[in-house]
């Protein structure tokens, strides 16, 4: 009952001060939405960077590190000191067991062995530079998701077509190429292929688009005129990419060969986007702090200008706790309507830029709903709302209603 | 049976300099009393009423009211007690200006506590009625005159029929034919319903009248009249 006179109250106070109010749902909405909208933002954003490095990296490479040789030493002493890279191939040994042992973890999706080779591809008396990648297409298409940028024939011809090649639409269309087209290609082995063409991809990133090829796995490995044991790489994905750090640590003690997971492999780009989050994260809380302060004000204000109704209702026997109820609840109404029509807001928002076309290899607004970003500014908004509603409740429960009557 | 004692209450104030405002304060207060405290300004009365009410808690000495100690009670306890038994009615009447008379009237049953809100609803109607105020009920309190804010006033002060009614110069705002109203409702309540009265007033007509004046000057009680 006393709760409900206090809420009463604080009712009739907030309708009593509907411009103020209304200024101040105004502001919380502002706060709340943009806080949201910006999140979310920056939450597409590292979707959109990860889903196009994901195009053409594996979250975990595993490799042969290049080996420094060690000083010849005799009873403790150094003999000759001259470190080098010692001259070894880059080979995986045993990639079949290896491969196996990778797919014991639970946590591993797919897992095939890769082998790239530097190319030229050949166009009459010019030539183009590039790499074609050697690997089993299923699996292949599996991580990169090839299938989805084909522009021209498909991926299953390259699995039926030993002689396959899909090119980049970069250098199809620098040489003029279509699926069913011949291609001579010239590895830094001297060794000289002629491939059919059986598709084009497009990935949007032109400088991958401009020098890649995918082959079969063999046809790598005759470029580099190695055998089919010949593997320079195994690529691995796991199901959260972010857990790729840790698990390449294991797979490095677990192989005895160098896992890299694709943070570490692309870390001035990772620390770009960690900066541009801690901006926006930083201008977005700022954004909804700020809207708060309208709400402490109109309090502060409501505080001082019922001044005298908070004597008389002490005189009357409310306490110190009924008077901070009164406007706390008043702040929250205030929160709460405001957080509400923010995410009205924010949605429309989101909803809006999600068709906003922006072209390259984005496309439309990498935004969308995310239900973390709406919760986190749900529980944000309404303790900022609360922590400005509580300071001013506070100084209104301190006061005291003698010093009023005798004035 | 005395509803209010107070003993050897001393309260200074310290500012600007130190001085003593309440000096050695002894008497008791009888239930259905009605009692007038006077004397010129500055001589400590109405800091006495406050110091009665509760609502000053800085003195020194003792008092109880209803048999109950109550100095050196916290101020979440001292709440709860003015709440029950204790009325006030002040010189101006002091009432929330957003909320109709009713709910004026309504709001110390409601923290109170003790009965619905229908049931209260049907008590603060009719102590409006009692004070001839029931057409003015929903009515905004700042839409009335003097003389009828003080009777929602004092119809507030009587919701939750207190032991205690203190007024604070309860007429001193208000013209001869309202005073008198407000007199009789007093008298009334005192004599009829046997509430006590404590009201401090400047009006020697109005103390004349009372039961019994106590007669105040520099802080120490001159006469304890009757």
């Amino acid at each position: 009952m006393a709760i409900r006179i206090n809420r009463d109250i604080a009712l009739t106070y907030f309708l009593s001060g509907r411009k103020m109010t209304t200024v101040a749902i105004l502001g919380v909405l502002l706060g709340i939405s943009i806080f949201i909208f910006m999140n979310s933002l920056s939450k597409g954003f590292d979707r959109q960077s990860s889903e196009s490095f994901f195009k053409t990296t594996a979250h975990i490479r595993i490799y042969k590190d290049d080996v420094l040789s060690k000083p010849l030493s005799q009873d403790g002493f150094s003999l000759i000191i001259n470190p080098k890279v010692v001259p070894a191939k880059n080979t995986i040994e045993n990639p079949d067991n290896l491969i196996s042992l990778v797919k014991q973890n639970p946590e591993v999706t797919v897992v095939f062995p890769q082998v790239a080779s530097p190319v030229f591809y050949n166009n009459g008396q010019s030539q183009i530079t590039g790499t074609t990648i050697g690997m089993p297409p299923a699996e292949g298409n599996k991580m990169y998701h090839i299938e989805s940028f084909m522009v021209q024939g498909s991926l299953a011809a390259l699995e039926t077509n030993q002689n396959g090649i899909l090119v980049g639409s970069g250098i199809a269309s620098k040489m003029n190429l279509n699926t069913g087209d011949n291609i001579s290609i010239t590895s830094s082995k001297g060794v000289n292929l002629n491939l059919k063409v059986v598709g084009i991809f497009q990935t949007n990133n032109s400088k991958e688009d401009k020098t890649k090829s995918y082959v079969n796995l063999n046809i790598a490995q005759q470029l580099l005129k190695e055998g089919s044991s010949y593997i320079t790489d195994i690529n691995v994905n796991v199901n959260d990419p972010n857990d790729a750090p840790a698990l390449a640590k294991e797979f490095t003690s677990l192989t005895g060969y160098k896992a890299e997971d694709w943070i570490a492999a692309n870390e001035s780009y990772m620390a770009a986007s960690r900066m541009r989050k801690i901006v926006i994260t930083f201008i977005s809380l700022t954004l909804l702090i700020v809207s708060c302060f309208g709400i402490y004000n109109i309090l502060n204000m409501t505080v001082t200008q019922k001044i005298n109704d908070i004597a008389i209702l002490k005189a009357m026997g409310f306490n110190g706790k009924d008077v901070i109820r009164i406007f706390v609840y008043q702040a929250i109404t205030i929160g709460t309507i405001g957080v509400a029509l923010g995410i009205v807001l924010a949605i429309i928002l989101v909803n809006l830029l999600k068709h906003v076309y922006i072209g390259g290899d984005i496309g439309y607004f990498p935004i969308r709903f995310e239900p973390v970003v709406f919760l986190r500014g749900i529980g944000i908004g309404l303790f900022v709302t609360f922590l400005a509603g509580y300071i001013p409740a506070k100084k209104a429960a301190k006061v005291d209603p003698v010093s009023i009557f005798r004035k | 049976m005395s509803v209010l004692e107070v003993q050897h209450i001393e309260k200074y104030f310290y500012d600007p300099v130190e001085f003593k405002v309440l000096d050695d304060i002894v008497f008791d207060v009888k239930k259905g009393e009605f009692l007038t405290l006077i004397g010129k300004s500055g001589s400590g009365k109405s800091t006495l009423l406050y110091v009665l009410s509760t609502m000053d808690t800085d003195y020194k000495g003792k008092l109880t009211i209803d048999g109950e100690f109550v100095s050196g009670y916290d101020q979440n306890r001292l709440a709860a007690i003015r709440n029950e038994k204790i009325g006030f009615i002040f010189q101006f009447h002091y009432l929330l200006g957003d909320f109709s008379c009713l709910r004026n009237v309504m709001i110390p049953a409601m923290r109170l506590g003790k009965f619905s809100k229908e049931e209260i609803e049907e008590k603060a109607m009719q102590k409006l009625r009692m004070l001839g105020l029931e057409d003015q009920a929903l009515k905004p309190a700042s839409k009335l005159s003097g003389g009828q804010q003080q009777r929602v006033a004092i119809a507030r002060a009587l919701i939750n029929d207190p032991l205690i009614i203190m007024g604070d110069e309860p007429t001193g705002n208000l013209d001869s034919k309202n005073t008198q109203i407000v007199f009789e409702i007093l008298q009334e309540l005192a004599h009829e319903k046997g509430q006590t009265i404590i009201a401090v007033t400047h009006d020697n007509d109005f103390a004349k009248a009372s039961d019994r004046t106590i007669e105040m000057m520099d802080g120490r009680i001159i006469s304890l009249g009757k």
